[in-house]
């Protein structure tokens, strides 16, 4: 459909957001709740990788664990200690739950990097749900383990009494930005380092300046491996730190 | 089946125009199959692979704790070992100490005795040595009084004298003595 | 004359707006090149602080990606 429309325009066409499009995996139909999409196939594959790293790699259970295992006792390792530090010991039983995240985000943006896949992770649809459950388990947990108390999280006690409900209202303000920075913060970085590798792979129908093109998606492919780590960290420890937040709430 | 057609081609222009992403159509496509994919994945975790991976770390610093109480004990044992070993170099050295110094005891006192048994068989010796020695001379002061007074008679009695017996007799004795 | 003065405004809008990822980048910079020289003060202090420091640039970042937000919708949702 979208390259019908792009279709006369000829010459150099750049269409970075094509890669983007959620279109069914078969037939041309609608794309209803339940349809397979690339979404839904780019997805499974992220299901299966995981299961494959983590659960085909460690079936081995070995004392002198091999290379897969290793990398799956790493993750494990890692996502654990970042739990404990930055979240605080209780915040223990959350922590498959924030593997999850984890895992799929990390997952989804390494194999977004594959050419000519579907990056799940890009799409603003899927970063909120990922973004509003961290939210509502945050604002869930902070309340029942620690009841209106919570709300003392908006209310700054170190601060001067007169500042303190100008700055109740910016804490609240920015407790709200939280999901929506968070989530944009992941969608935005993949899509914009989608969009660019596509603009620079673009300038490749120039035979001038392809040599160059081909360098530049070279360099911002290697920076895109980093951001896609990187992003997946950040998240999980922004959802710790909100996690700690909820655990307890006094500033 | 009309509803579905108008939104598929609402969705195709939405999707020809604008960002893919703000294409309404397909969110809840994706937010139902990211559900799942979520519960898939948090399933898969916390029931098979998360357990699985901690027992692994868990036996394996079972393990690493166990050799290294293990390398403790051997350690406290060489080191309880050469202990013993000092202690028995030790023993043995005065053991052997002291064996010298018994036998260098012993020894000494019998080269003490048999020193004192020669040395008094010497003195015994050298006794009657001089003992005879002492006869002998006095035997050879009565000859030579003896052989003085007869010379001296009959030297006298040569001369034609009276023999003064008693005088001749003070005269040797006064000769020999002088 | 070709187009009107709305499209105009759009992509003069989105070009503006794309600059507010070029002041992120700085803002990401300053975070970083901070980071570096306190670590080169106190090293031993360095490791603990990574985490801090990813949150840092994560969030100036995010400001960075609105604006490149904004441009995206300019240029193709408004």
């Amino acid at each position: 459909m979208a390259d019908k429309a792009h279709g006369d325009e000829g010459g150099l066409a750049f269409h970075p957001m094509d890669q983007f499009i959620v279109k069914p995996l078969f037939g041309d139909g609608p794309v209803g709740m339940f349809t397979i999409t690339n979404a839904t196939f780019w997805m499974a594959l992220t299901i299966v990788c995981i299961a494959l790293l983590l659960v085909v790699g460690t079936r081995g259970r070995a004392l002198i664990p091999s290379r897969i295992q290793s990398v799956a006792e790493l993750a494990y390792g890692f996502i654990y200690k970042m739990v404990e530090d930055v979240a605080g010991k209780d915040a223990v039983g959350f922590f498959p739950y924030i593997m999850t995240l984890f895992m799929f985000i990390v997952f989804s943006n390494f194999l977004g990097l594959l050419p000519l896949s579907f990056t799940t992770t890009s799409h603003i649809a899927v970063t909120a749900i990922l973004a509003m459950a961290v939210f509502l388990t945050v604002t869930i947990v902070g309340f029942v383990k620690n009841g209106v108390g919570f709300l003392g999280l908006f209310w700054v006690s170190a601060a001067p009494l007169p500042l303190r409900p100008i700055l109740a209202v910016i804490e609240v303000i920015s407790y709200f930005v939280r999901p929506v920075s968070h989530s944009i913060r992941l969608a935005g970085n993949m899509m914009a380092g989608h969009a660019v590798i596509k603009v620079f792979a673009g300038f490749a129908a120039i035979a001038a300046i392809s040599p160059v093109s081909v360098l530049a998606v070279t360099a911002i492919y290697g920076l895109e491996v980093l951001v896609s780590f990187i992003q997946a960290y950040v998240f999980t420890i922004l959802t710790c730190v909100y996690l700690k937040d909820a655990l307890h709430p006094s500033h | 089946m009309a509803t579905e057609a108008k939104d598929a081609a609402h969705g195709a222009e939405a999707a020809s125009s604008g960002l893919p992403q703000l294409d309404i159509t397909t969110f809840s496509n994706q937010i139902f199959w990211l559900i799942v994919t979520l519960v898939v994945i948090y399933l898969v975790l916390s029931k098979v692979a998360l357990p699985r991976i901690a027992s692994v770390l868990a036996e394996r610093q079972g393990t690493i704790t166990n050799d290294i109480a293990a390398a403790e004990e051997l350690k406290a044992k060489a080191a309880d070992a050469e202990a013993a070993y000092e202690k028995a170099l030790a023993d043995a050295r005065a053991e052997a100490g002291k064996i010298a110094a018994d036998t260098k005891a012993e020894m000494q006192a019998e080269v003490d005795a048999a020193m004192a048994k020669a040395d008094a068989e010497i003195a015994a010796r050298t006794a009657e040595s001089e003992a005879k020695i002492a006869e002998i001379r006095e035997g050879a002061a009565e000859a030579i009084k003896d052989v003085a007074r007869d010379t001296a008679k009959e030297v006298v009695s040569a001369l034609g004298v009276e023999i003064d017996e008693k005088a001749v007799e003070a005269a040797v004795a006064a000769q020999v003595k002088g | 004359m070709e187009g009107d003065i709305a499209e105009l405004g759009k992509f003069v809008g989105a070009g503006l707006a794309a600059l507010g990822s070029g002041t992120a980048a700085i803002g990401v910079g300053h975070v970083a090149g901070n980071f570096l020289s306190g670590a080169l003060r106190n090293p031993s202090a360095a490791g603990g602080q990574t985490a801090t420091l990813f949150i840092g640039i994560a969030f100036a970042e995010a400001l960075g990606i609105f604006s490149f937000l904004v441009a995206l919708l300019l240029m193709f949702a408004v």
